[in-house]
């Protein structure tokens, strides 16, 4: 009888990790084994199929020394400070604009939200019509007879990059503001309430208290939003395909490119590396500051 | 999806034990006139009674293909035939994966009927480890004849006949050049202007030797010279544009020529659209002495171990290479057959003379291998040339920056 009970408890203390044992395994070797081995490959001369010829930095010097890889991190800075920077303002926007108790918000907030829910594909292949000036916004302010419009930055290899920063802050900002408006309703309205007794104006309660009380979601938008520069892929490719020329040629697309199309797969490798350190950089400060917060 | 194709793709695989021959083909012809094609091929391995397995992988130039042959290739469990192009058939052939059909071409005679040039790229090392179905030309210029008669111009046999042209499609409304501005679009058109401009000699010492001197030389200048040309007959929208968007333009009369290789015409031929009444199809203009740009489609056959898929590659083989096959699959592609010894009688005008402009080519020594294709260099110079021409067709760099860019390209790849 003490055995069985004995038994049951150890069951009820092994049954958790019983369970999580295989997704945990998974996972430790899909995500972490293969960061892995991709940073070995990063540091072999590996062409069309992996090799283990240890090259050292060499994949590192040419990776840096080709002009596709300029281009491409020149983008992706460009891309990521506009598209976290205004999308954060406008969803910032946004949600305190709802956020003034108006009516009809039910039917305003999903539609600011629903752009989040199309894959970045069908919003680049979208947008991509809508801003061709053959067929698209151009052509339409022409036929209304505003003649001298013109809009051409797609076809426009300094501009075409600010068409992907367009495109993809229309998809997420919605996305964004949903955060905000949680934030701001998770304020409590008595400090609010206390500080316009106090004689705050509108302004000053903003830039005061709510903004300051903001922070978390801040953080967590700054966070999602610069993963998902950091990763753009499909939004380019559907958009620009890289184009005009190699214009809009971001990390994400080079990685694909030299790993799989140009038997390049160790430059490949090491501008995946490259991608991983930086997503790294933003995300271990972040999740330090985090854990620290929690402790305390 | 790419994750799903290829986990299908090992489903389908997995399933057969059967103790019959069959064969599995991976391929990228998925477009209409394409799969047709490979239908003529799989009619007649199927009436073989060999069982064919079709494991397609949609993308047009064959990346994706590419990726899931990879994939394949790592999981140990290589498909019987598969498309792959130019460089990439030597590349596996080194790497010791393709096995060899060497007794079947040795009793059909395949060193006759076939050309020099497609030897090249199916017999490696005396192994007949690709079976080659078709032969593109590249250096093709499709024109619009209603544009040609509206200002009663002749078609162009020379550069600078085509330079003259440009200026008179634009006074009567018509854009001189279609073009669909995405890298690799721009690529086949500098070979054509290389090939063009500069002859056979400095096509092979630029781009199948990557001589350094030459890439940097005044003729590659030249050749961007007569590139920049072409850039301004283009209308402004033309980046981003794909090809048959290009090819619709000629067709409509919208735009006069289009160049491109003739897989194009597919696109006249949907359009009811006759060679010689209704469009021209027309070689490149050639500066120094003739020349043909080709590129060629084959099966390469992955070493089996398996008796009953041995056999499988055997019939196939012995299928693509039937002289009907490869007349009925060319007539749906809208190539030419790879064998030269073959009646061509039921093909079209334009068939017929890129054959007869293959054969003399491949005697005279003036048919040279595709760059872009990449059956000239390796996927990695050619990409890296890829990212110079477009960037130079892409903006205003002059022809001297664009050839040291090109040659730095090159050099950086190698």
């Amino acid at each position: 009888m003490a055995t069985e009970v004995d038994f049951r408890t150890r069951l009820q203390d092994w049954l958790p990790k019983l369970v999580l044992a295989p997704s945990f395994a998974v996972t430790l070797l899909f995500v972490y084994g293969f960061i892995l081995f991709t940073v070995v490959l990063s540091f072999t001369g590996s062409k069309m199929l992996p090799r283990y010829d240890w090259v050292g930095f060499e994949n590192y010097e040419k990776l840096f020394a080709l002009p596709a890889w300029t281009t491409a991190i020149t983008n992706i800075a460009i891309f990521a400070t506009l598209y976290i920077t205004i999308c954060t303002a406008i969803g910032l926007m946004l949600a305190i604009f709802l956020d003034q108790k108006i009516r009809g918000e039910g039917v305003l907030r999903p539609i600011y939200l629903y752009p989040m829910a199309l894959s970045f594909i069908v919003t680049g292949t979208a947008w991509k019509w809508f801003l061709d000036p053959g067929i698209g916004l151009e052509k339409i302010m022409h036929l209304w007879g505003w003649e001298s419009f013109s809009f051409t930055w797609i076809k426009d290899g300094d501009m075409a990059i600010y068409t992907i920063v367009i495109a993809a802050v229309w998809q997420t900002s919605g996305f964004v503001m949903a955060m905000f408006l949680a934030g701001l309703r998770g304020i409590d309205n008595e400090i609010l309430k206390a500080a316009q007794i106090d004689g705050a104006s509108n302004w000053q309660l903003y830039r005061r208290i709510v903004i300051p009380l903001l922070r978390p979601a801040f953080l967590s938008a700054f966070v999602i939003l610069s993963h998902l520069a950091i990763k753009s892929y499909d939004l380019v490719i559907a958009l620009t395909g890289g184009g005009p020329g190699r214009a809009t040629e971001m990390p994400a697309t080079f990685m694909y490119s030299y790993t799989f199309t140009r038997n390049q797969m160790g430059i490949g490798a090491s501008s995946a590396v490259i991608m991983l350190m930086t997503i790294a950089a933003i995300m271990v400060p972040y999740l330090y500051a985090e854990l620290k917060e929690k402790k305390a | 999806m790419k994750v799903l194709s290829i986990t299908a793709l090992l489903l389908a695989t997995a399933s057969p034990a059967l103790a019959e021959p069959s064969v599995e083909v991976m391929h990228f012809w998925t477009s209409g006139g394409e799969a047709a094609a490979l239908g003529a091929v799989r009619d007649k391995v199927v009436a073989e009674g060999v069982t064919w397995t079709d494991a397609p992988v949609a993308g047009g130039g064959g990346d994706q293909a590419k990726t899931a042959l990879q994939a394949r290739i790592a999981s140990g469990n290589p498909p019987a035939a598969v498309l792959i192009l130019g460089q990439n058939i030597l590349d596996w052939a080194a790497e010791g994966m393709l096995g060899n059909v060497d007794v079947l071409a040795e009793a059909q005679g395949w060193d006759a009927a076939l050309p020099q040039a497609v030897k090249d790229f199916t017999k490696v090392d005396g192994h007949y480890v690709s079976v080659p179905t078709n032969v593109h030309r590249t250096d093709m210029i499709w024109a619009s004849k209603a544009a040609f008669d509206k200002i009663g111009a002749a078609y162009p046999t020379t550069w600078e006949e085509l330079n003259a042209l440009a200026p008179k499609f634009l006074e009567a409304g018509i854009i001189p050049l279609a073009h669909g501005g995405q890298a690799w679009q721009e690529a086949y058109m500098f070979e054509a202007v290389a090939l063009g401009v500069g002859g056979a000699d400095f096509y092979r010492k630029a781009l199948i030797e990557l001589d350094d001197a030459t890439l940097r030389g005044p003729e590659m200048v030249a050749v961007f010279a007569q590139m920049a040309q072409l850039r301004g007959m283009v209308d402004a929208n033309f980046p981003g544009r794909d090809w048959n968007l290009a090819s619709a333009m000629v067709i409509n009369g919208e735009a006069a020529m289009q160049i491109m290789g003739d897989w194009a015409k597919g696109e006249f031929t949907n359009a009811a659209k006759k060679p010689g009444d209704d469009y021209a199809c027309i070689p490149v203009p050639k500066a120094k002495g003739d020349g043909f740009v080709y590129l060629v489609n084959s099966l390469s056959l992955f070493t089996q171990t398996d008796p009953d898929l041995v056999k499988g590659q055997e019939v196939l083989a012995s299928a693509i290479m039937d002289p009907a096959v490869q007349v009925a699959f060319n007539q749906a592609k809208g190539a030419i057959p790879a064998r030269t010894d073959i009646d061509l009688s039921a093909m079209d005008a334009c068939a017929q003379a890129t054959s007869a402009s293959l054969a003399s080519n491949d005697a005279g020594g003036t048919a040279v291998p595709t760059f872009a294709g990449t059956h000239a260099a390796n996927a990695s110079v050619v990409g890296a040339a890829t990212d110079a021409i477009t960037a130079f067709f892409n903006s205003d760099q002059t022809p001297e920056e664009a050839a040291t860019a090109l040659a730095d390209a090159i050099a950086a790849a190698r």
